[in-house]
């Protein structure tokens, strides 16, 4: 039976409901120190004077390091693969701590004591004296000419570029109308549920060792030896399970002061485990980007030009800098054809915390914009919203220049078609066409589409390790990264198919560790399943062919007549069964002449990418005096190839489409408009959503069988935050007629937007 | 670790007030929902607390012979929204109480405390602002009794002097007795948040449809809980109708003073309390029997 | 340095200690005791993750003082399962898929099993009502609300 296409039970479920999965705060190494991390109380200037010396005095502290104390070069904090060429490295701008604020809660000083509470008193005694700089909070201060430079020699500009195809101004020429809108969206963050945390300490020759809670256990390795200038083979990183990650883990945060401290310490243990407060402001956040598209479409609703410019607003640091506002323009060529198209984007250091990788990397930015301008065009071309995106999109088997990107297999239209369906939308448009009243129903969709991995831009490098047991089982070892999202279970699927045995006889390792484990850049850009899902392939298939071999040898058989199938060796042609994997395997090991045990140490350099598509169809009913938004309905409906587990492929749906919900209606980070001082970093006033703010999640599948992938599968783990903002922007613009262009929808701001469109009436008020 | 210098457990209301006089630094601790973040925000270094969580003199809800409601400061919100006295005599107390934070929540955290930490948010207020509640405070001179109209001296502050503890929640059957309640909590969330405004609204009818005894309370609409006595005394003896719940709302927000803040603006808010004051009116008109 | 001794059960087991009067039972349980299944998320009583139960009742343990805890019976995530065998509630949670990241899941299991031991029925709107205290990232909800659904059977 195969195992691809089941609702296999998660390999790690038993060990998490049970409570006995270990995160990196559950390891507890003797005599480890914690270290808390002084934070500035401005957003913008420097440290004049910092004086330490009644915290030095505080019994309990250990060590207190400043910025005065730490490698005065810089290094990037990315997790990306390094760039043999030197110009296409991440942006190299960051010192362990600073003297240079840049946001509020930069790192001036680290104190490392016995425990946590002596470290925050220790961080009350340290005195600071700044010099402050008015703080840049908006992107257009940040690039106005006489702009303070947040980083010196940049002009607060981290990145740009732009791109061109066809007469744009034929194309504008041959338009019957011309319509251009700006959308913006917020600042969110990831809410792992689990914070950042890292410790770290030197047993022997010097190596230092560092257990952290990242996505990425190979690159923090490069980039802890970066940091500190060590030699990167001098840094062992161990990745137990995690908390979540939703790519704040895809950078390297807290392990590079984590392994200084042990350093300084002559190797003892020390722990950074920041607080949510911290990880809200101090780790990464999603990028708050403005879009101004300008489009020309024919009366036939045909685009002739579309034109995008965004500013993407980063924050104090690169992290992924510029990459972010790259894929957006990906993004924005690739889902919908024309005759010229122009894409410009620029990428702004402000003083704000630092936005990097979130959850599907600018396509929910992009998206939102591009999908509600969907809707704004549809609506002025009199065009039902799905009609008019269908007749755009490209012709299945499309090859995109600009993106570098091919679609080998496209399910969108089945997609749309499905999702149409589902929500009865010609029926219920009918129903509420001309409605009244204070309670209004409305109807909207989003289409999406995500590429796999980074391929072209970034290399897509993963591995794979098999060894064959003495029982016939195997272990199984990835430097791909299980965050929660179900790789682990996956691959093991991936294995047992291929090599064929039964599932439980896959023993996956779920840890990382740089000094055994392959290599693999980590779990990011929905890249597992597709790139190091071929890794496991490809070692599963050496393995089977291994231990065909072997049964030749045992049985004198031709091995063309010879197959595996559920622990078995078979015969090709009927399936009958030869002799049980276990048997061979014993062989392997045991058998006094030939012993030898069969082992596949692989990797896969995956150079091609493909696309996942979507779409998201949302019924609401917006509450129109109070400015709130119910969802009625919610669909979101995914061709990611061929769907290797259906349970965890549903709970990625699930989750990504709360996070987009949270995008949509309840998240923003929020800060004082003068100060720069975070307001709302604390699951208190940041409205993660709960379980009775959640609708009922509709997950559904359009199955294609992609060729490139290792076995049809395409992307999942990102493309479902996409939709739900944009889709349920235009149910409510369905439902009242209001252009809503920014996010979040927020009951305030709808009832902003409902008083200056006349839906809400204010009388004028003697006392108010 | 919490930042505590340090903690003393009260073992009677006697005990507590000799402690407070003691240590006039020292702050009382009940369920700690709300004290233990203060201290964990830095708001209190080198706190010294008494606490008062396992005082069961101070805990439970009774019911005396003249019909007044007794609740005990130290009784959680769950305690009060599943206590049979509760559910019978004052559903709408219960469910204002039952929409705090989240289960957890309202198994730690304690009514007493939700009053005494002063703030206008708080979820029990409202209601007990239109119940009339009055106040027992126990304290070095003995015991007075205070309405909890005159207990709210600013946000974060009430009238406790030193060596004062607040040791019951007193509702007279004149206040409850043929009252139908309703409680509307506006917030971002449906669990786990604070109000952005709170409303509740308890009333009687008589003859069908004849409003008596009107009460409208709000929370978040003011630097404290409030009542709108204007609104009231224009609708007392009014037969209900659309253009009363029209009328109540529009003279509602001209006895308020809601504030602008990074969570919700003025002008907003007065909206809600347009709005919420009709919704909580019709609710409790329904549930008072109206036709 | 103040300290109290209290006496308390854990998972059906006595346990005498000396504790500091600043510490948090979060910070007991997993320092003290080892009993590292409850997990710290927010540390202000928001997120969930260090639900136990207290006397059968959820409570947030890094906003619980030690100290309060003399006297009390208390569960944990690590006495849920008996010989091998998952509660109820554990396996609702296997079944259903409700399990991602397993950062929450320890203190949605408590949830649940306090609303199964509760003897009551419940709605799904009930469901989310009772589990609205528990915050997590990577389900969505619907999987969980579909395991203490299927527990609650």
């Amino acid at each position: 039976m195969s195992k691809i296409g089941t609702n296999s039970l998660r390999v790690d479920a038993n060990s998490k409901v049970r409570g006995k999965t270990q995160y990196v705060d559950d390891i507890f190494i003797r005599n480890m120190l914690h270290a808390k991390i002084l934070r500035s109380s401005i957003a913008h200037g420097r440290v004049k004077h910092i004086d330490t010396s009644k915290a030095l005095k505080l019994p309990g502290v250990e060590l207190i390091l400043t910025y005065e104390d730490v490698p005065k070069h810089t290094f990037p904090t990315a997790g990306h693969p390094y760039a043999l060429d030197a110009s296409h490295r991440d942006v190299s701008d960051r010192n362990i701590l600073t003297g240079h604020i840049r946001y509020w809660g930069d790192e001036i000083a680290a104190v490392a004591a016995v425990d946590e509470h002596t470290a925050e008193k220790a961080l009350a005694l340290i005195e600071v004296e700044y010099e402050e700089y008015i703080p840049i909070l908006q992107a257009e201060a940040a690039l106005q000419k006489d702009a303070v430079e947040i980083h010196e020699g940049t002009g607060n500009i981290i990145g740009c570029h732009e791109y061109n195809s066809g007469e744009m101004e034929q194309a504008l020429a041959s338009a019957d109308f011309i319509f251009e809108q700006e959308y913006n969206t917020s600042i969110v963050q990831h809410c792992a549920m689990e914070n950042h945390s890292a410790f770290a300490y030197i047993v022997s020759n010097d190596r230092i060792i560092i257990y952290s809670s990242t996505q990425i256990p190979h690159i923090c390795r490069r980039i802890v030896g970066q940091a500190l200038g060590l030699p990167w083979g001098r840094i062992r990183v161990v990745k137990p399970y995690i908390g979540g990650g939703f790519g704040s883990k895809q950078d390297v945060v807290v392990e590079p002061l984590a392994a200084i401290l042990s350093l300084k310490l002559q190797g003892r243990p020390v722990k950074v485990e920041l607080s949510r407060e911290e990880t809200f402001i101090a780790t990464r956040t999603r990028h708050a980007i403005k879009s101004l598209l300008k489009s020309g479409v024919t009366s036939e609703g045909l685009f002739t030009a579309r034109s995008g410019s965004i500013i993407s607003t980063n924050g104090a640091y690169a992290s992924h800098g510029h990459s972010i506002a790259g894929k957006c323009g990906d993004t924005f060529c690739v889902q919908y054809t024309q005759r010229a198209i122009h894409f410009d984007a620029v990428t702004v250091y402000t003083n704000l915390p630092t936005a990097g990788a979130m959850r599907a990397y600018g396509g929910p930015q992009m998206l939102f914009a591009m999908e509600c301008h969907m809707d704004d065009l549809a609506k002025k071309l009199g065009l039902d919203g799905i009609e008019f995106r269908l007749r755009n999109l490209p012709e299945p088997g499309f090859t995109n220049e600009l993106a570098g990107i091919t679609d080998y297999s496209n399910g969108l239209r089945e997609c749309a078609a499905k999702g149409k369906q589902l929500i009865g939308w010609d029926e219920k448009k009918a129903r509420y066409f001309g409605q009244t009243g204070s309670m209004r129903r409305g109807l909207g969709t989003a289409f999406f589409h995500y590429p796999a991995g980074t391929y072209p831009h970034g290399q897509e490098l993963a591995s794979a390790r098999i060894i064959v047991n003495q029982d016939g089982s195997v272990q199984l070892q990835v430097g791909a990264t299980e965050i929660g999202q179900g790789s682990d279970t996956v691959f093991a699927q991936m294995a047992a198919e291929t090599i064929g045995i039964p599932l439980n006889n896959v023993h996956i390792i779920s840890e990382q560790d740089t000094d055994v484990t392959p290599f693999d850049t980590g779990s990011y850009a929905s890249r597992q399943s597709y790139v190091s899902g071929m890794a496991v392939k490809k070692a599963a298939l050496e393995v089977k062919a291994k231990l065909l071999e072997r049964c030749c040898i045992m049985t004198n058989l031709p091995i063309h007549s010879l197959d595996t199938a559920d622990g078995w060796v078979v015969f090709k042609h009927n399936q009958e069964k030869l002799l049980p994997i276990a048997d061979v395997a014993l062989d392997s090991y045991y058998n006094l002449k030939t012993a030898a045990p069969i082992t596949a140490d692989i990797s896969h350099n995956t150079r091609i990418t493909t696309i996942s598509y979507g779409c998201t169809f949302v019924e609401v009913e917006v509450d129109i005096l109070t400015g709130k938004v119910a969802i009625i309905e919610l669909y979101n409906i995914h061709d990611s190839g061929k769907i290797i587990n259906h349970i965890l492929a549903q709970g990625q749906v699930h989750g990504g489409v709360s996070m987009g919900l949270g995008y949509a209606l309840y998240e923003q980070l929020l800060f004082d408009t003068k100060s720069g001082k975070p307001l709302n970093n604390n699951l208190l006033d940041y409205k993660l959503m709960t379980a009775t703010d959640t609708p009922e999640i509709e997950a559904l599948f359009v199955e294609t069988f992609d060729p490139t992938a290792p076995y049809g599968n395409k992307p999942l783990g990102e493309p479902p935050a996409i939709g739900p903002a944009p889709a349920i922007r235009n149910a409510i613009l369905d439902a009242t007629g209001v252009h809503i262009n920014e996010l979040p929808l927020t009951p305030q701001r709808l009832f902003e937007k409902f008083v200056q469109s006349g839906l809400i009436r204010m009388e004028a008020r003697e006392n108010v | 670790m919490f930042d505590i210098a340090c903690y003393e457990e009260a073992q009677s209301v006697e005990h507590a007030i000799e402690l407070m006089l003691a240590k006039p630094k020292a702050r009382l601790i009940a369920g700690g929902t709300d004290l233990l973040l203060h201290i964990r925000e830095g708001k209190l270094p080198d706190a010294e607390l008494i606490s008062l969580h396992d005082l069961t003199e101070l805990k439970g809800i009774e019911l005396e012979q003249d019909g007044t409601i007794v609740i005990k400061p130290v009784t959680t919100f769950s305690e009060v929204s599943s206590h049979p006295l509760i559910k019978q005599h004052l559903p709408f107390l219960g469910e204002a109480v039952d929409t705090v934070g989240g289960p957890q929540t309202r198994h730690a955290g304690t009514i007493g405390g939700n009053i005494c930490n002063g703030a206008t948010s708080a979820d029990s207020a409202s209601t007990l602002f239109a119940l009339n509640a009055q106040l027992q405070i126990a304290g070095p001179s003995g015991i007075r009794v205070s309405s909890i109209l005159d207990f709210y001296k600013g946000p974060g502050k009430v009238n406790l002097a030193a060596g004062e503890i607040l040791t019951a929640i007193r509702i007279s059957s004149e206040n409850y007795r043929g009252f139908g309640g309703h409680y509307i909590k506006f917030a971002m969330r449906n669990a786990m948040d604070i109000a952005t405004l709170g409303c509740s609204v308890i009333c009687k009818v008589r003859d069908g449809n004849i409003i008596d005894d009107f009460r409208l309370a709000l929370g978040v609409a003011a630097p404290t809980p409030m009542r709108c006595f204007k609104s009231e005394s224009a609708v007392n003896g009014q037969p209900f109708s659309e253009e009363l719940l029209l009328k109540t709302g529009q003279l509602a927000i001209t006895e308020v003073n809601p504030r602008t803040s990074w969570r919700a603006s003025k002008e907003y808010r007065l909206k809600l309390v347009e709005e919420l004051s009709k919704r909580a009116f019709r609710e409790a008109y329904q549930k008072a029997g109206g036709l | 340095m103040q300290t109290k001794k209290i006496t308390f059960t854990v998972n059906g087991r006595e346990v005498t200690l000396e504790v500091d009067i600043r510490e948090s039972l979060l910070e007991t349980l997993r320092n003290r005791l080892q009993l590292i299944g409850t997990k710290k998320g927010c540390g202000v009583g928001e997120c969930g993750a260090c639900t136990v139960l207290i006397d059968g009742e959820t409570i947030d343990t890094c906003i619980y003082l030690a100290v309060w805890a003399d006297g009390k019976e208390i569960r944990t995530i690590e006495g849920e399962a008996v010989d091998g065998k998952l509660s109820k509630a554990q396996q609702a949670m296997l079944d259903e898929g409700a399990v991602q990241c397993g950062f929450c899941t320890p203190g949605f299991v408590m949830s649940i099993t306090s609303m199964v031991e509760s003897g009551k029925q419940y709605t799904r709107e009930e469901i989310k009502k009772e589990i609205s205290g528990n915050m997590c990232r990577c389900t969505g909800y619907q999987n969980i609300v579909n395991a203490a659904e299927r527990a609650l059977k």
